[in-house]
């Protein structure tokens, strides 16, 4: 060692990325420590969307708790309706009708297309292709439009309800949705022609963020960032719930748990979706879309108007909320992130007593300084890219 | 195994910790006493014929006037190899709001706990970052719990109060000067 290297004085330095930073996908805050361009120590801040949905969940009826979900994660919406209406259909001991099921099915794969498809855009925008962020962001306005067709919202739909949906839908949506169908493989197929294959894109992602099987189960992974480790984990396989269990498809899994793998996992799932659609709207049934059970599902709107029997029922259910039968309930459903569990406490009233949301990417914001501890700084844009959460479902 | 089955086995291991089984709907909860939490929980995650690798979920819940212990913790437990799933809930009375940490046995469950801490109050001995998760480090109350009003307390965060502070000096000072 030569003089001037001597009087180097080297020391870590702590910086700090967001809450207000683009890369990280809402308002996430990381507190880095570097040894160079090496991470020492990452520690995650969250809580600055935390709007107490448990909280307000407890003082809502059922049925005015359901707008609630659409604000957890606002990419997917519709994925967190229909867990959402499913936990609490499961504690009322109702079941939907079968073209309720189907209809639900196919609108939560919509759901899961256009989230992932912008978890698909934003990643590779992260790492530094625009291009792929363009053509996803058409995709999904294509999938926004449909939402709107089937019931008015883009973003915060609210359309499953509890004991079915809020309306049937129309021809004219189900063969733009046919369309949005048979053209989406070979869309996929130019995504996966500017990605997949890409040298830099393989560079960025290959052996980054590398978690094991046993470890990821550990920390409580679930969706696609579990997956990718090699653990075949779905909800939608394990506990079918709606229409998964009248539907053919396969849950694609990694091998090494890295970045590459997790998102080779998400592109085979965006084509299962797009399969699970398919499907939905060939073998769709024909029949009622609202359950006919009278103490727990609200009249339809055309009868409140016009009969005073209907109209005290709508009256009752509203203010009071159903009588529930005492007990508690957790069930889970995958939506995009991973599993969405909702646990309910019922003391017999109309409001649930405790309402807890489990939320994946609380988790998968958790397991950031396992992640990207020892890597590089330019690691941990990939990182947050590629366990793909949502602040506002993280925070509730 | 059958719900049922995996908590026979549990009182069978743990017969003075085991307070209550119950089912609804096909899922079980067992309720056990908060002394040996980490024992059982080792045991529901070692075990071979058990082996429930995977919690899904940690949260507290308050009973307040309708239970004599106040608080309970409850682990949603899952056993991905096995398909079997457990509800264990760990009472926890007003007085002594301590509960051993899980975190040696499942380490994702870190979060979850500083989030019941944050949330109830509930302390978790031997975690190692027993901060606030989701409010400010020093924010007063556990919103949770029933007694916390739904509109939030009375008077202001401290830190949104400086921020109003700032705002109104700097809508004082000259720009143009």
């Amino acid at each position: 060692m030569d003089e001037s290297e001597k009087s180097f004085e080297t020391k870590e330095l702590t910086i700090n990325l967001g809450p207000q930073h683009p890369a990280t996908h809402g308002v996430l805050r990381l507190v880095l420590q570097l040894n160079g361009e090496t991470i020492v120590k990452c520690t995650p801040y969250v809580g600055y969307l935390h709007r107490g949905v448990e909280k307000l969940g407890e003082n809502r009826t059922y049925f005015a708790a359901l707008p609630l979900t659409d604000r957890l994660d606002y990419i997917s919406s519709m994925n967190n309706n229909v867990g959402y209406v499913n936990a609490v259909e499961k504690l009322f001991g109702i079941e939907a009708p079968d073209r309720a099921k189907y209809i639900r099915t196919m609108v939560a794969e919509m759901g899961r297309i256009s989230s992932h498809i912008v978890w698909l855009g934003t990643h590779v925008l992260d790492i530094g292709a625009t291009t792929p962020f363009l053509l996803s962001m058409a995709q999904r306005e294509r999938i926004l439009d449909l939402f709107e067709m089937v019931c008015g919202a883009r973003l915060t739909v609210s359309y499953p309800r509890v004991g079915g949906v809020r309306n049937d839908i129309s021809q004219e949506f189900l063969d733009q949705l046919y369309e949005f169908v048979l053209d989406f493989p070979s869309n996929m197929d130019t995504f996966e022609t500017l990605v997949t294959e890409n040298r830099i894109w393989k560079e960025r992602t290959v052996d980054i963020g590398v978690i094991s099987a046993e470890e990821a189960v550990n920390w409580g992974l679930t969706g696609g960032t579990l997956r990718g480790s090699g653990v075949d984990y779905d909800v939608r396989k394990y506990f079918p719930y709606d229409a998964y269990d009248k539907v053919e498809f396969d849950v694609p899994v990694g091998k090494k748990g890295d970045c590459y793998d997790r998102y080779l996992v998400r592109i085979g799932e965006m084509r299962q979706a797009n399969r699970i659609i398919k499907q939905c709207i060939e073998n769709l049934p024909a029949g009622p879309v609202m359950a006919d059970a009278p103490k727990f599902t609200l009249p339809p709107k055309d009868m409140v108007l016009k009969d005073m029997e209907h109209l005290i029922h709508q009256f009752i259910l509203i203010t009071k909320g159903p009588t529930v039968p005492e007990g508690e309930i957790y069930v889970g459903s995958e939506v995009p992130k991973g599993e969405l569990g909702f646990y309910f406490v019922s003391d017999g009233t109309g409001k649930p007593y405790r309402m807890r949301v489990r939320s994946p990417s609380f988790i998968h914001a958790s397991v950031l300084p396992r992640l990207s501890e020892g890597g590089l700084i330019a690691d941990v844009i990939a990182n947050i890219g590629t366990i793909d959460i949502v602040l506002g479902e993280c925070d509730r | 195994m059958e719900p049922l089955q995996v908590a026979d086995k549990l009182k069978e291991r743990f017969p003075e910790e085991v307070l209550d089984v119950r089912e609804f709907r096909g899922q079980v909860s067992v309720t056990v006493k908060k002394g040996r939490i980490l024992e059982i929980c080792r045991f529901l995650h070692d075990d071979p014929d058990l082996f429930f690798d995977y919690l899904a979920d940690l949260c507290g819940a308050d009973y307040l006037g309708k239970k004599e212990n106040r608080f309970e913790v409850v682990y949603h437990l899952y056993s991905i190899r096995h398909r079997h799933a457990l509800r264990l809930k760990a009472e926890v009375p007003e007085r002594d709001v301590r509960i051993d940490s899980v975190m040696p046995v499942w380490i994702g469950v870190n979060w979850h706990e500083r989030e019941c801490y944050d949330m109830f109050g509930i302390v978790f001995a031997g975690h190692p970052d027993p901060r606030r998760v989701l409010l400010p480090e020093d924010w007063e109350g556990y919103p949770l719990r029933k007694d916390y009003p739904m509109k939030g307390p009375d008077k202001e965060w401290g830190g949104f109060v400086d921020v109003l502070e700032r705002s109104k000096k700097y809508r004082q000072y000259d720009w143009y000067q």
